[in-house]
């Protein structure tokens, strides 16, 4: 049997893919220390966490737009983007159920974009509902309790969709 | 294998062909964000008055772990917190006064108990309706030490180590300002800030703060804890303010 691992992703691809992994880890694990009493009760320094918490948030963008001055990144990124005939037909199969071996797809497969473009948005919110936290007492015009309803629901979201993503990182084998 | 495919799943694609969906999906989801800002404080409403209820009888605590129950959330700047009972437990007060005091539980107890029912509001968003705080209000101790005339504020510590919190001598004096040993007619845990705790009822929760140990009258307000990273040292609930504040 050859040798058949192939390298998707240039160098700056996988920096990009892994600086973000630990902001984002750092971002969950300092969100549950603000969030859940327990956990608040065990670590408490309420003031660094949520330092940590915030400047963690803000730099969640900071290594994909520093990526796009990679031609690769910029490439998958328009691949992420476009939406074929062969993604309608990969999304209707997953509705159906049919086991995506099956299933045809180019670099990336349906699920994939909806995923990546969906978390792309979802942290720009994140991103903004954050900073309207972060600096309390200078709202107008927005209802601070949504401010707070938005960011804590769209957490619980990514929390979810992010643990999908490495299920399936981990148990797909590619195709 | 790919050569065992259909001939029609075989057409040639340009992977950057095809419509922008993705870009769609990203403006989409903002664009559900932003309304949600202002469509969520009415449905979150209804969630924490079910959440409410369904914790009520919840012996697992699981519904704790759903967004936004309701019910207070702990907080502490504090790594960690000695716990004081009623023989550790002493208030000091000192500073701009005739008499420097120092109480223990049962000595407070002892003195005139007033009662505040109060709406506890936290910046981070929660709110408990009608929360009864039982405790000496905050002006009796004032007087009982004799304030002399140049004191303008009083300067809260507590034995977490770390945290304070001031007031107005103004402030200082309303009714709805208490030393509280009490909260929901029970003894005030721990970890809600017990034995005792100040309780400020019109102001945001930060103001009430936990585990208080010293009471010093000063002649200005000495910024505390979380109003050195910028929270308003008069932090008046929407409506609680004065007039002429």
């Amino acid at each position: 049997m050859p040798d058949l691992a192939v390298r998707r992703f240039t160098r700056a691809e996988r920096l990009v893919h892994q600086t973000t992994l630990i902001l984002m880890a750092i971002c969950l694990a300092t969100a549950a220390a603000i969030y859940f009493g327990p956990i608040a009760a065990a670590i408490g320094r309420r003031h660094v966490v949520a330092t940590v918490h915030q400047w963690s948030g803000i730099l969640l963008p900071a290594p994909f737009l520093l990526g796009l001055m990679s031609r690769a990144l910029r490439l998958d990124v328009r691949r992420l983007n476009r939406f074929t005939r062969t993604d309608t037909r990969w999304l209707l199969g997953a509705l159906r159920r049919v086991p995506h071996r099956d299933q045809v797809s180019g670099k990336f497969n349906a699920g994939q974009k909806v995923f990546a473009s969906w978390l792309a948005g979802a942290i720009v919110v994140m991103v903004f509902t954050g900073l309207l936290l972060w600096f309390k007492f200078s709202l107008s015009g927005i209802p601070r309790a949504g401010v707070i309803a938005v960011h804590d629901l769209l957490a619980a979201a990514i929390t979810i969709a992010l643990a999908g993503h490495a299920y399936k990182a981990y148990t797909s084998t590619g195709g | 294998m790919a050569d065992a495919l259909p001939p029609d799943r075989l057409e040639p694609h340009d992977e950057t062909a095809g419509r922008p969906i993705g870009r769609r999906i990203v403006l989409s989801t903002i664009a559900a964000g932003v309304a949600g800002l202002f469509v969520a404080p009415s449905l979150q409403e209804k969630w924490s008055q079910l959440l409410g209820a369904a914790s009520q009888r919840d012996p697992t605590g699981l519904s704790g772990l759903l967004p936004n129950p309701g019910g207070f959330r702990y907080f502490s700047v504090a790594g960690s917190v000695p716990e004081k009972n009623a023989s550790t437990y002493r208030l000091t007060v000192d500073g701009l006064v005739d008499k420097p005091t120092t109480y223990t539980l049962s000595q407070l107890g002892a003195m005139p108990q007033s009662r505040v029912t109060h709406d506890v509001v936290c910046t981070d968003g929660w709110q408990v309706d009608d929360v009864p705080f039982v405790g000496v209000p905050l002006a009796k101790i004032l007087d009982a030490a004799g304030v002399r005339p140049d004191a303008k504020a009083v300067r809260f510590t507590c034995f977490d180590g770390v945290y304070s919190e001031s007031l107005t001598m103004e402030q200082a004096r309303r009714p709805d300002v208490l030393v509280a040993t009490q909260m929901l007619d029970q003894p005030i845990p721990h970890i809600s800030g017990g034995p005792v705790r100040l309780f400020v009822g019109p102001m945001y929760f930060y103001k009430s703060a936990k585990w208080l140990s010293g009471i010093t009258v000063t002649d200005e307000v000495v910024p505390g804890y979380w109003e050195e990273y910028g929270y308003p040292i008069d932090g008046w609930l929407p409506g609680e303010e004065p007039a002429g504040a």
